[in-house]
């Protein structure tokens, strides 16, 4: 551990951009998804939305690889695959862009919303989706609205593509000039969580409360300036952006995992509405007693282990936070794919200042790193789990952790759960 | 501009990979995206490697291109020929860096690197990934054995007399179907026959090796889609024959045997007096005679298929009833092949069309990849897969070659153990009153109520699909980009016509495990007809028009 630490306070000093916490940043390859993975869920979230990417057969192969299991049911996501015809000439390729769109939607009635989503091939020959998705949605008004955004993976890692998705859905969301307080919990969640949080919400009086995306495309909260804005999901830089544009205030709050972080989470949109702190308390009380027990169960299967992330899905940060605020893990090194200190902010102040944070990656020097530390546990993406299994270490999966709901109280013992099960698992095995 | 939904085969340079990650001491350096690094999961994850693959990724970013992206690629070809320090490098592009041209062949040479590189072109718009991995696997065996070219029309050397015959084995791959299983079986029979191996590859050939295929007599060539290629290039300038015989099959093997002796010059009867392969005797054992005739759809990689056309139809007396390939590549050989079974080849590389053709043919078994391993569950037809794309369960614990006598036990096996066992087809009969016999129950074999639940929970999937895209008009069959499933026939029969309640009690004493068949059939009839009311009189209708 020292050692990894030497490493970064051995860094030179423009490698060190920040005054508070040593980031070490390196350069070299990176073993990320690009945003076009987060199809996979967003296309389950919002039911009536097709999503199409423009790329290459790379780009197909990456989804259908990246979704594991085969969704075989008829997936609402597929590719338009660029052939040569389509690189020889950019209006022969708008051309074919309309005529795919416009069989895809005679045959999809019941789609109502289109994102044409964007590929590194689509934007290194500058095939221009945003004005094809202009062009397209004249033609199929009203039935159907067509948005555009880039998954490709020289513009977003991972979890950046529900961002763009969600930067794409705000200039679409009707305004509300009313200054009253409304709320709008900003990320893709869990339907099952979604109502969680929106029956404590009521509890609490803040009967105001919409969600981004929406289940329905029809249903997109209304914003202005009495919107103030929760985020559920650690990745929206963009989409906050877009919405402070809008008039929204934007709420700096730690993000909602285990007791702590849910209590936090929802005490900020609390203390906004006025509610009394006793009130606050009574109302989550329950949740909160049920989430400590759970994670109670789990807490000395893990408590003084030490715990490596890889970057693959932004919420390494968060989550370092609660496996060593609640938990009692010290993590060893937190990498993450790109950090956004303000959205940030509280979850990485209670990070000991021993932790290193690293941003970007050089996934090799980054191994030697994690052998050398030898961590209980390593957190890392699909293509590194299985050799690092080999070598002796005990890793999770960071995909499970996107495809499962873990936010808020009811699932505080389930997200531990995905932490111990691996541990627990080398302790049965004797083969 | 395709449409595509799912993909029966990567990108070509997912090709490049499988060879990279079948030899030893060979590295890719790979101009590409970050996203691109998913590919690492085929082999970390569906193969359960314990190792990364040996490919390295540029990972250039948006803020790269058009200042350093051609600089970025030489510090990374620099740097993974340090780190790894491999034999031989192969280097190339991902569809979008092929775009940005910045030919990775050319900025290695000029690093001067200490081993052979080996640069690669595979046109991302073009092809895909076994085209890509036969290219490769070209590229390396002629940029290794080439340099032991003799003189045009020099006389190959003959063998000492004495001297075991020696060939070499091409084709296995990582990621292939059941090729690691294979390679074993093949080598036990040529070390049965007397003939020495020098070779294997590319699975588990260094760079070097390739440089001795030449001093074999002759090639064996496994997977045509992969070593075709190099092979064609060792016969026109070695003067090294290859088989021709995909030894799947107990026939098929016993043709691969006597291939292999007359290239070796050595005999074949005794060996083949001794064979030991137990589906000729299953097949012919009473209890298989319920198989004859069972109606098998065939989809897959070219050789794959056209075997288990072979084996289906004179091996286990099932009638092929559809067969079909996504291997363009090799699709005038599927074509002929499908002549003889008097069909029409299905040449896609779209699965909403094989899907289709399934829908069409109703077969009693889907022999296929994965892909139509979901077909098949969706229309409750038994399956078995036979072929990549392949899945994290076609890498079985257990041995489980296709090739070879023990292959062919494992065909009898994997592809007769989702079918209904012939005498049990007559006892459920026999007893389907009977409280224990009741229609939710299962065959056994299928773990307990299996069978039964899958086909149900495939119906939900459908009901499933149907309520969020209701009102979905029907598909156009044979188009290429359909993305609308058809409506199944159930939903489509409510608008038709129902069913007359005597003609539903008759249905339900029809076996449970044809009754979903009988009423489909049932249903398209009327469709077909216009017939609104479904009477007993049309079950039984249906049921002559749709006998053999
Ligand atoms: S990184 Fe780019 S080319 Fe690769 S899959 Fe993602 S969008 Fe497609
Ligand atoms: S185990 Fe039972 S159900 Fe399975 S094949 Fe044998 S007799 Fe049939």
């Amino acid at each position: 551990m020292t050692s990894v630490l030497a490493t970064a306070k051995a860094l030179p000093k423009e490698a060190c951009a920040s005054s508070e916490r040593p980031v070490l940043r390196q350069r070299g390859q990176r073993e990320v998804f690009c945003g076009l993975t987060g199809i996979i869920w967003l296309h389950r979230k919002i039911q009536d939305a097709f999503f199409l990417v423009v790329g290459s057969r790379t780009c197909a192969h990456l989804i259908q690889s990246a979704a594991g299991v085969m969704i075989f049911a008829e997936p609402r996501f597929a590719t338009a695959i660029l052939d040569e015809r389509d690189l020889a000439g950019l209006a022969d390729a708008n051309e074919e862009l309309d005529r795919v769109v416009g069989r895809l939607l005679e045959r999809r009635p019941d789609i109502r919303m289109l994102f044409l989503v964007g590929s590194c091939p689509s934007e290194v020959i500058k095939l221009d989706l945003s004005r094809a998705a202009e062009r397209l949605s004249v033609q199929h008004t009203p039935r159907v609205r067509i948005l555009n955004y880039s998954g490709s993976g020289i513009e977003t890692t991972f979890t950046q593509g529900e961002d763009a998705c969600l930067a794409a859905l705000v200039p679409e969301l009707p305004s509300c000039e009313s200054s009253t307080p409304r709320l709008l919990v900003a990320g893709a969640l869990a339907d099952i969580v979604e109502d969680q949080f929106g029956r404590i919400f009521a509890e609490l009086g803040i009967d105001d409360v919409s969600f981004l995306p929406p289940r329905k495309s029809g249903d997109l909260p209304a914003v202005g300036p009495g919107t103030r804005v929760l985020l559920a999901q650690p990745f929206l830089t963009d989409t906050a952006a877009r919405l402070q544009e809008r008039g929204c205030e934007i709420l700096t709050a730690q993000f909602p995992y285990g007791v702590e972080g849910t209590t936090a989470w929802l005490a900020t949109a609390a203390e906004l509405w006025n509610i009394p702190r006793d009130r606050f308390d009574e109302v989550i009380a329950p949740a909160a007693a049920r989430a400590r027990k759970a994670l109670d169960a789990h807490k000395f299967r893990l408590s003084g282990k030490r715990v490596f992330f890889f970057p693959d899905s932004q919420l390494e940060i968060p989550l370092a936070r609660f496996l060593h605020e609640e938990l009692g893990m010290f993590p060893v090194e937190v990498g993450t794919p790109y950090l956004n200190r303000q959205q940030m902010a509280l979850d990485l102040d209670k990070l000991p200042s021993e932790t290193l944070v690293s941003e970007g990656q050089d996934v090799e020097r980054q191994l030697d790193r994690c052998r050398e530390a030898k961590p209980d546990l390593i957190v890392c993406g699909l293509g590194l789990a299985n050799p690092l299994e080999a070598e002796g270490f005990t890793t999770k999966w960071s995909i499970e952790l996107l495809f499962t709901p873990v936010q808020g109280f009811e699932q505080a013992g389930d997200l531990a759960e995905l932490f111990t099960r691996p541990l627990l698992r080398r302790t049965r095995l004797e083969v | 501009m395709q449409l595509t939904v799912w993909t029966y085969e990567g990108p070509p340079h997912i090709g490049a990979m499988r060879i990279a990650n079948s030899m030893q001491g060979l590295h890719y350096v790979l101009h590409a995206p970050q996203g691109d690094t998913y590919a690492d999961l085929l082999f970390t994850m569906i193969e359960r490697n314990n190792v990364r693959p040996p490919v390295t990724y540029t990972t250039f970013q948006a803020r790269d291109l058009g200042s350093d992206t051609a600089e970025l690629f030489k510090s990374s070809a620099l740097a993974a020929y340090e780190r790894f320090r491999p034999e031989a490098m192969i280097v190339g592009a991902s569809c979008t860096a092929e775009l940005i041209q910045d030919d990775p062949g050319g900025l290695a040479k000029a690093l001067g690197l200490d081993c052979p590189v080996i640069p690669l072109e595979l046109p991302a718009y073009q092809k895909k990934e076994n085209w890509g991995a036969a290219e490769t696997f070209y590229q390396l065996v002629r940029a290794f054995a080439g340099t032991r070219a003799p003189a045009p029309g020099a006389a190959r050397p003959a063998r000492a007399a004495g001297d075991r015959a020696r060939c070499n084995i091409l084709g296995p791959t990582s990621l292939g179907f059941r090729h690691r299983d294979d390679v074993t079986e093949i080598q036990r029979l040529l070390a049965d026959l007397k003939i020495d191996v020098n070779v294997v590859a590319p699975q588990g050939a260094r760079p070097g090796d390739l440089t001795r295929l030449p001093d074999a007599d002759f090639n064996v060539v496994l997977y045509p889609e992969v070593a075709q290629n190099a092979a064609n290039w060792l016969k026109r300038t070695f003067g090294q024959p290859f088989t021709t015989t995909i030894p799947i099959g107990v026939t098929a093997t016993r043709d691969f045997v006597k291939e292999v002796c007359d290239l070796a010059g050595i005999d074949s009867q005794t060996y083949l007096a001794s064979e030991r392969s137990r589906l000729p005797w299953y097949s012919r054992s009473i209890d298989s005679t319920y198989l004859t005739g069972k109606r098998v759809f065939i989809f897959g990689d070219a050789t794959h298929a056209m075997a288990a056309a072979r084996v289906a139809s004179i091996e286990l007396g099932f009638k092929v009833v559809g067969l079909g390939t996504y291997s363009r590549e090799f699709a005038r050989d599927v074509r002929q092949a499908a002549v003889q079974y008097g069909v029409e080849a299905l040449i896609t590389d779209d699965y909403l069309e094989v899907e289709q053709a399934v829908r069409e043919l109703h077969p009693e078994l889907v022999l296929g990849t994965q892909m139509e391993r979901h077909i098949a569950k969706r229309l409750g037809v038994p399956c078995a897969v036979i072929s990549a794309p392949i899945h994290v369960q076609d890498f079985p614990a257990r041995y489980a070659p296709q090739m070879g006598f023990e292959g062919a036990n494992v065909l009898f096996d994997t592809w007769v153990h989702p079918l209904m066992m012939g005498l049990e087809e007559h006892l459920l009969q026999m007893f389907r009153d009977d409280f224990e016999f009741h229609d939710g129950a299962g065959p056994s074999h299928l773990g307990g109520h299996g069978g039964a639940r899958e086909a149900q929970s495939g119906a939900d999937d459908i009901a499933a699909e149907i309520a969020a895209t209701t009102p979905a008009p029907l598909a156009t069959p044979g188009s290429t980009d359909t993305v609308v499933l058809e409506r199944p026939a159930v939903a489509a029969a409510d608008e038709v016509g129902g069913w007359a309640t005597e003609a539903e009690q008759e249905l339900r004493k029809i076996p449970f495990f044809v009754r979903g068949k009988a009423r489909r059939n049932t249903e398209r009839y009327a469709a077909d007809r216009g017939i609104k009311n479904i009477t007993i009189e049309t079950l039984y209708d249906a049921k002559a028009h749709y006998s053999r």
